[in-house]
């Protein structure tokens, strides 16, 4: 089941990157386990922590004040390299709710779309404007229904999200079982190619 | 209407269309592996749903297995429970696994196309990005996250947007020492690695057409690093040699029917790509990449770049990261790199080709001092044959490491991991940060440009060989 997505107010947090792959969102030796839950801890681990397990100051998520954010904004080709769901399990987990870039990577934009994170793409020019807008972690609205992100303070930007995917967020859709509907389809299918 | 190969694949799969350019797609081949797959059947107990079509379903175990003794238990616990799992999953949901004990075990896209269970015209799916590897056989085939493993393990069918059509024309004659690795390094070096997002790559031209199946495979196995959703060769004759007589191709009569209906998957002349590139093979030397993405990349000939000299801000902050944590400096040649390790591995280059390409640097010579050098066939059956080849004695021989199959130090979830600071040369696929070890620093190159560098102890023009 997908968590829904309607709308959600919250505060952001800035990782000026581009290319961030899914092994820096979370590195393989957390992809072992067997469960969908536990990975938050895991998110960045590589960039959060130094090698001692003591966190890092200088990464972004570990400044004063990025606690408790839940809008990331990034730089262009987010979630690109492996396919791992994991990423979005972390992202999601650590209680990032969407994450605003210039573009993201296929394969993570389709699991974010089934794990209730929203990915906002908008253009570079529009990811600064809202990057300088948000300066001192103000409150900031991502409204899938009507595909617009504002804050407070005067940024507004309207957003196209994927049609099938903005669907499953906001009605919170058991994919699987939905499909399972279309059973004669299937069954037809197969036995015109068998 | 003209149209792709791409577009007739995906035309002769479409179960329903669901909205516009959205359609549920109906699933050939689904392979499995034991890291993206324990939720997906956990899932599917939990609802109390079954496997639509497990003999439509393979899988095996690579990503975090050992390489070395196999006669013991795996000394991870945790990578231990994750491949019983699948073992569990494989018995009570009925599909077959090639496990640890299987002479069949490999690396998921090396076993698809060895058993010739890949085949022209296929939609293939697998939690795990390179899978665009079985596009060399004129399939669609794509990675997919744990979600949509438990979408096709239930229904069998998928639901995608349907991707743009880019067309990467490589022609021309390739130079000598210049491997199939080479042309996609280079042609993510020229695209970038968000060059094909949102699109399927058909690989065209005589360049393509002069490469051999397993070179195809290394060629679409890259795909993935230029963004794509998957990458695809149309089949030829060369196609249908390599799968003759393969344990899961046609055989007898449907054989014959297969040679007749597979030529049907091709472009027409004049098939409408929405993105054109080019490539000239005689253009393009050996590449190494230098940074932290495989879009960084360069000619062996030439010296890393002073990203003060890039064109954005975000190519410069990125390139500059990048060199940092490379631990290099803008100017130096490529040539004369030091390395500590070498890797000959993963499901890019560990074929029997590349293996036999590599051989042939290393014959007769030794592995530098300083070098640590690992030889991971992709399969139990590649190393099967390159023992029967004695391939395995010319490489130990010259102090190479001589594995069992598995994805190894391509992501190191096992025990084969680079240390902080180590310098490797890799045949795999990917240089991101801290994917072959936290710290460790991957050059991405050809199985010949790798062996070479592990004879010099640094990175090396294997055209000077």
């Amino acid at each position: 089941m997908v968590t829904a997505f309607v709308r959600h107010r919250g505060r952001a947090v800035t990782l000026p990157r581009r290319d961030v792959d899914t092994d820096q969102i979370i590195p393989k030796q957390f992809l072992k386990g067997v469960e969908r839950t536990g990975y938050g801890p895991a998110l960045f681990y590589d960039w959060r922590y130094r090698p001692d397990g003591s966190p890092d100051p200088a990464f972004e998520l570990n400044s004063p004040g990025a606690e408790g954010a839940t809008i990331l904004i990034t730089g262009p080709n987010f979630g690109c390299g492996s396919s791992r769901e994991h990423a979005v399990w972390a992202l999601a987990q650590y209680g990032f709710r969407a994450i605003v870039a210039p573009s993201f990577a296929d394969i993570f934009t389709a699991n974010c779309y089934r794990n209730g994170l929203l990915p906002v793409r908008l253009a570079a020019s529009e990811v600064d404007a809202l990057i300088r807008s948000t300066e001192g972690l103000h409150e900031i609205v991502v409204d899938l229904e009507r595909q617009v992100i504002s804050d407070d303070r005067g940024f507004t930007a309207g957003f196209t999200a994927d049609a099938y995917g903005r669907d499953l967020l906001l009605r919170g859709v058991d994919e699987i079982g939905r499909t399972l509907l279309e059973e004669p389809s299937i069954a037809a299918y197969e036995r015109s190619h068998p | 209407m003209s149209r792709t190969l791409f577009d007739r694949i995906w035309d002769a799969h479409v179960v329903r269309e669901l909205a516009d350019g959205v359609a549920l797609l109906y699933v050939d081949l689904h392979l499995v592996h034991e890291v993206t797959s324990p939720q997906a059947f956990a899932g599917l107990k939990r609802e109390k749903r079954t496997v639509r079509r497990p003999e439509r379903t393979l899988a095996t175990v690579d990503h975090n297995v050992p390489t070395g003794e196999r006669s013991l238990p795996i000394a991870d616990p945790i990578a231990a429970r994750q491949v019983e799992a699948l073992s569990t999953n494989a018995r009570e949901f009925g599909i077959e696994l090639f496990d640890l004990r299987s002479p069949g075990q490999g690396i998921v896209h090396v076993i698809g196309p060895e058993l010739g269970a890949t085949q022209p015209g296929m939609v293939i799916v697998c939690g795990d990005s390179h899978t665009a590897t079985h596009g060399a056989f004129g399939a669609f085939a794509l990675g997919i996250g744990t979600s949509e493993v438990e979408h096709v393990l239930a229904t069998q069918c998928l639901v995608l947007n349907k991707p743009r059509n880019l067309e990467a024309r490589i022609t021309g004659r390739r130079g000598p020492g210049v491997s199939a690795k080479d042309l996609i390094l280079a042609l993510i070096g020229k695209i970038g690695t968000a060059g094909a997002t949102g699109h399927v790559i058909e690989y065209t031209g005589d360049a393509v057409r002069a490469l051999s199946m397993e070179e195809r495979m290394t060629v679409c196995n890259m795909s993935i690093e230029a963004g794509a959703r998957a990458g695809m060769i149309a089949p030829d004759e060369v196609t249908y040699a390599y799968l003759e007589g393969r344990p899961r191709a046609p055989q007898g009569a449907a054989w014959t029917k297969s040679l007749e209906h597979w030529p049907m998957f091709r472009s027409d002349p004049g098939a409408h790509y929405d993105t054109q590139v080019r490539l000239d093979a005689a253009t393009v030397g050996p590449q190494v990449t230098w940074g932290t993405t495989p879009g960084m990349v360069a000619d062996i000939t030439e010296r890393i770049p002073d990203p003060a000299q890039l064109a954005t801000a975000h190519e410069r902050e990125a390139a500059a990261r990048a060199l940092e944590y490379m631990g290099l400096v803008p100017g130096t040649p490529l040539q004369g790199i030091p390395i500590d390790r070498v890797f000959l591995g993963s499901c890019t280059n560990a074929r029997i080709e590349d293996l036999r390409a590599a051989a042939a640097i290393v014959r007769g010579r030794h592995v530098a001092a300083r070098v640590r050098a690992l030889v991971v066939p992709g399969s139990q059956r590649v190393k099967a044959q390159a023992e029967q080849e004695g391939l395995d004695r010319v490489f130990t021989d010259a102090g190479f490491e001589w594995r069992n199959a598995g994805c190894s130090m391509c992501l190191g979830m096992n025990a084969d991991v680079l240390g902080p600071g180590e310098r490797c040369a890799a045949t795999s696929n990917r240089n991101f940060e801290g994917r072959q070890g936290r710290g460790g620093r991957t050059h991405l190159m050809s199985p010949a440009m790798a062996a070479a560098a592990a004879i010099e102890g640094h990175l090396v023009d294997v055209r000077a060989w």
